[in-house]
């Protein structure tokens, strides 16, 4: 269909913005990096760190597989934009594990095969981690509404329930 | 997303003299809403002015016994307040009961007051919509409007606004602090948003140089006796078909003073002071609150796909009303409808 009613923007041109630099503590590394202000985080570090364990799924904030953690807080990276992010300390799902011990969620996903393609579950784990960081969850139904950002297509969600109240009781 | 421009404000008057100088640009806080408008073209701001770093993040009592929320205050973060759980719980529940914990973590309280319709047709771009661009016409009333609005609607705009949390800010008798280039004004927040009338391109009587500063609650909190309702497709994650804030005060089996404000039906959080009216000083009953819903639903009108939420709206209240006189308000997570 053509597009027969255009938004209104401005005539002028807008003229191509510097690059704009960026600082990042990403899973404990500062970075510097140089960016378009369009750059989300989550383009940030898929595309200019190479850290693909975050996951583009919808990019509209729908979905939930872009979540990381920024400063301790679950967030949809896809819907912010790096240069909004400057200075702040990034977790994502790299950045869990220490050494080669896996992270409580890694380990209790495992235990409860709380995933089937996986593409969710980066999101899913890094979203479980600030949900317990926030301490609100104390029942099941807790835990269903306080994860309702993250899908799951496969419909792992029981599993994945029980994953979480697993690490839960280790924390 | 198109070209722009980044900058960030030092600090509130900063912020108004970006803005007076380019007032197309767009403030941006959590971004949660702008973010995702821009990536469909929807919205495309020249310049971002990042307010993201200015002091307006904390939730204070003020000299009223009322509270002061900053403008950037998350809406987690006031969701959990101590203050607003214990004094507006109405306000925490209505919070929790829209987005997702992702997205409560970074959007704003101003911001929420400011996000844009979920109507598909605003953000359709191939298709016409009077508000995204004045003129062009409005697809929903002839197209899909399942999720529309009964009540305030013309015939330029049927769109609702989306917000949970603005619907019991509506019911509290809020305001709503602006600074502008002239100086700062309070807004109640009952004459913030707009009907859509000849021009649904304005959602808000706020103007182009302004910004919000913080959002003021008065005392009174209905803390004992308040619920927040909420239908939707799915039951978490979805925006309301129709969702109702209801607080009472209750004297001698007796209505002494009653809020009620309904969300998903206009585009404005609904209240009505009739309806409240119709509320008062009447005995706590089934057949008090059906006359109330009455009331309130005396002119909703609904078009092709929508007309079911008259008949839901009606049993809302009524439920609404009896959650708050029982003083069992609604669960946001077993959401079993008691």
């Amino acid at each position: 269909m053509a597009q027969t009613n255009s938004p209104q923007r401005s005539k002028a041109p807008i003229a191509a913005p510097d690059k704009i630099p960026v600082a990042l503590t990403v899973n404990g590394v500062e970075r510097q990096l140089e960016l378009a202000p369009w750059t989300t985080l989550l383009d940030a570090l898929r595309d200019h760190l190479d850290l693909t364990g975050t996951k583009k799924g919808c990019d509209h904030g729908q979905c939930g597989a872009c979540t990381v953690l920024v400063d301790g807080r679950r967030i949809n990276s896809c819907l912010t934009l790096a240069v909004m992010q400057d200075r702040a300390a990034v977790t994502t799902i790299e950045g869990l594990a220490t050494d080669d011990v896996l992270h409580a969620l890694q380990q209790a996903f495992i235990d409860h095969d709380a995933f089937q393609c996986g593409y969710c579950t980066p999101g899913q784990i890094c979203s479980a981690a600030g949900l317990i960081a926030e301490g609100r969850a104390k029942t099941a139904d807790d835990i269903r509404e306080l994860m309702s950002g993250n899908i799951c297509r496969c419909g792992a969600y029981p599993n994945i329930v029980a994953a979480i109240q697993q690490a839960m009781g280790q924390s | 997303m198109i070209n722009f421009q980044y900058a960030r404000a030092n600090d509130v008057a900063d912020a108004v003299r970006r803005i007076t100088a380019e007032p197309a640009a767009k403030f941006i806080a959590g971004g949660t809403n702008l973010i995702d408008l821009m990536k469909e073209n929807v919205e495309r701001p020249p310049l971002l002015i990042d307010i993201t770093r200015l002091p307006l993040k904390s939730v204070e009592e003020t000299a009223a016994g009322g509270v002061r929320i900053g403008a950037l205050v998350p809406n987690s973060d006031l969701a959990y307040h101590p203050l607003i759980e214990q004094r507006y719980p109405m306000l925490a529940s209505a919070i929790l009961a829209g987005a997702s914990a992702q997205l409560r973590n970074v959007a704003s309280t101003g911001g929420n007051l400011l996000q844009r319709t979920r109507c598909y047709y605003f953000y359709d771009t191939a298709t016409p919509c009077n508000k995204r661009d004045p003129g062009s016409g409005c697809s929903a009333i002839t197209g899909l409007n399942r999720t529309h609005a009964i009540l305030g609607t013309s015939d330029a705009c049927i769109a609702t606004h989306p917000s949970d949390m603005c619907v019991a800010l509506a019911a509290l008798d809020a305001s709503v602090h602006v600074a502008g280039p002239t100086g700062a004004r309070a807004i109640a927040f009952t004459d913030f948003h707009r009907l859509p009338e000849n021009t649904p391109q304005r959602d808000t009587n706020l103007e182009p140089s302004e910004i919000i500063t913080a959002v003021e609650l008065p005392a009174r909190g209905f803390a004992a006796n308040y619920t927040y309702l909420k239908f939707r497709d799915r039951l978490s994650y979805a925006f309301a078909l129709v969702s109702v804030a209801a607080g009472l005060e209750l004297k001698d089996g007796k209505i002494a003073e009653t809020r009620l404000a309904l969300g998903g039906v206009a585009h404005k959080p609904w209240r009505d002071r009739s309806a409240e009216a119709a509320l008062r000083g009447q005995p706590v009953n089934q057949t008090t609150f059906t006359r109330a819903a009455d009331v309130l639903l005396r002119d909703a009108k609904g078009f092709e796909h929508n007309a079911f939420k008259i008949d839901l709206a009606r049993s809302a209240i009524v439920r609404a009303l009896t959650q708050a006189a029982a003083g069992t308000p609604q669960s946001q997570s077993n959401k079993k409808i008691r």
